[in-house]
């Protein structure tokens, strides 16, 4: 006690220690080199692969069997599809969620019901079921409900109030069947996901909103759906991965306009099944790739005011204001 | 409702319960325009759930509760209640100025965004006028040069004096705050006060639900001391400190100076 610090004390030299030796680190690295070197020597050279068939020309002028009009087109199907169900997805979902947490019992059960429903179907069996929905109705459009036996019943026999319609089979086949059944079965999912999101931010914040002056819609739209994206973001790009991979279902609805459909099609007609697979892992996996570094971004997005990034971020704004630099908001620039 | 301009907050008789176990039984204040009028008692005794009440974050079970003289959450006609929208709540709500214990402040917006929100989105005044004023506020609390920071690099003080900024912002003319120093380390509970006695000195009209002893009784202009519920206990701070008539407030202050 009767030693006091002060700051003429030497600071001693700074540790030089031998540090901990991890063998296993090293066999571990050799194990994995020498799997490695295997891998690419069988890539380089196994001639099963056919390189030349998946890269360069499949058939007498012909482009490689990845690049090829049909499969190209078939690619445009797949990205098309995953968008456009997913966007189903994503917008049923967030509205089934937050009917799920209403406090109107009705909004809630049925929320819940096509939870129950389209997650308990398989995939497959909703994109053939979607594909023959056209059996049910010859037509379909807007219209007055029950018109025909509102008709009868003030004795009209063929009153019509259907004010647009189209043939069923024209809306109800293809592209818009395996839409709509990826679509709706991706919302079930997706209503999951944005609940967790949603019940995982503190109702303090909903109060404060709330306090402010701030309407039902606001709070949720301004202060609540952003901070959930933190939690949502990620299964959503799980599930955006899967809904690229399971595109190839629509083929049962029939969708021709796919990307593993085309690809099969050219591997029955030639003959050569091995080349075509790894043509279309190699296709999933640049579209996967693309979309990881995409969900990336959003998530640095939602990131804001959280974390080590934005800590790092806001140090270097500091530096610049304490340098007489100009203060940076948001809105400024 | 002769006089009601010169009351800011009016409580009548107010019940609150939450199922079966009532918290509020039977609660009456009257807080006059510039008045500091500040809430003492054990936890559970219900002054949260009370200040709650007042814009209607909590619906009352009987009683009336006005502030600056219009019922807060009915609308009375032909001698009937009438519950009001959301829409007409959220317009009371925005003359009330609440400040939570935990500050709630939003983390994804910085602090600027934050004071800025809800003039623009609620009152949609004009961007470059609200920028200004919340600029100015924030540099009233001592925080001009965190404008651009999210709350998450705050201190505790300093988020709630942020928290105080937001609630400014929307030019209340009554401010409550729930705890406002509880979550806060010892050392950065004078800023916050201090921040608060400017606001009461400028001659803002405040609830203030607080543990500090010693702002109640310095900038308080009334004291009300709740138990089990009730009002224990009210009157002029100095006076209800220095010399409780109750047996309950004794025992309560006893412990907390």
């Amino acid at each position: 006690m009767s030693e006091q610090s002060t700051t003429e004390r030497a600071r001693p030299e700074a540790i030089k220690a031998v540090p901990v030796r991890h063998p296993l680190r090293w066999v571990s690295i050799a194990v994995i080199a020498v799997l490695f070197a295997m891998f690419v020597h069988l890539l380089l050279t196994n001639d099963n692969f056919r390189w030349s068939y998946i890269f360069v020309s499949y058939e007498e002028g012909k482009r490689g069997v990845m690049f090829t009009g049909p499969v190209l087109e078939g690619l445009r199907g797949t990205l098309l599809l995953t968008v456009t169900s997913m966007a189903i997805g994503i917008g049923l979902g967030t509205v089934l969620a937050v009917m799920r947490l209403s406090p109107n019992r009705i909004l809630s059960s049925v929320a819940f019901v096509y939870t129950w429903f389209f997650r308990a179907v398989p995939r497959l069996i909703l994109a053939i079921l979607f594909g023959n929905l056209n059996i049910l109705w010859s037509r379909i459009g807007f219209g007055l409900p029950f018109d025909e036996q509102i008709g009868k019943l003030f004795g009209i026999d063929d009153f019509n109030g259907q004010f647009y319609s189209i043939r069923a089979v024209d809306l109800l086949a293809g592209f818009v069947a395996g839409m709509l059944a990826l679509g709706l079965s991706e919302a079930a999912y997706m209503a999951e996901i944005v609940r967790a999101g949603l019940q995982s931010v503190d109702t303090g914040q909903s109060e404060a909103a709330v306090a402010l002056g701030m309407s039902r819609f606001q709070v949720l739209r301004r202060i609540v759906l952003p901070q959930a994206m933190r939690v949502i973001v990620p299964p959503t790009g799980n599930e955006t991965i899967a809904m690229v991979k399971d595109t190839s279902l629509v083929a049962f609805v029939p969708v021709a306009g796919e990307l593993w459909f085309q690809l099969n099609n050219i591997s029955a007609r030639t003959f050569v099944v091995f080349p075509v697979l790894v043509a279309a892992v190699i296709w999933y996996l640049i579209i996967c790739t693309v979309l990881m570094i995409g969900q990336y971004f959003i998530e640095r997005h939602y990131g804001r005011g959280y974390g080590a990034s934005a800590r790092a971020k806001q140090r270097l704004r500091n530096i610049e204001v304490e340098q007489g630099g100009k203060i940076t908001t948001g809105e400024a620039s | 409702m002769t006089d009601s301009t010169a009351e800011m907050v009016r409580a009548d008789n107010v019940h609150k319960s939450f199922g079966s176990l009532e918290v509020l039984k039977g609660i009456d204040l009257v807080v006059k325009p510039g008045e500091v009028c500040c809430v003492l008692g054990p936890s559970g005794s219900g002054k949260s759930t009370f200040l709650r009440c007042i814009n209607h974050l909590e619906k009352i079970n009987a009683g009336r509760i006005l502030v600056d003289g219009d019922l807060v959450g009915y609308r009375e006609r032909g001698g009937k209640l009438h519950e009001l929208g959301e829409k007409d709540v959220a317009k009371q709500r925005r003359s009330i100025g609440m400040v939570f214990q935990r500050f709630n402040l939003f983390p994804h917006m910085t602090v600027l965004d934050n004071v800025m929100e809800a003039p623009c989105r609620v009152k949609r005044e004009s961007k470059a006028e609200v920028r200004e004023r919340a600029t100015a506020l924030l540099e009233r609390v001592g925080l001009s040069s965190k404008i651009g920071n999210y709350p998450g690099q705050l201190s505790g003080g300093q988020q709630q004096r942020v928290a105080i900024a937001r609630a400014l912002a929307m030019r209340p003319k009554l401010m409550l705050f729930d705890e406002p120093t509880s979550a806060l380390d010892p050392e950065l509970v004078g800023e916050v006060l201090d921040t608060m006695k400017d606001l009461a000195a400028e001659g803002m009209t405040m609830i203030v639900v607080t543990h500090e002893i010693g702002f109640a009784r310095e900038v308080g202009d009334s004291l009300i001391f709740m138990d089990g519920g009730v009002v224990v206990e009210q009157g002029a701070p100095r006076e209800v400190i220095a010399n409780p008539q109750h047996e309950r407030t004794r025992a309560f202050l006893s412990k907390v100076l």
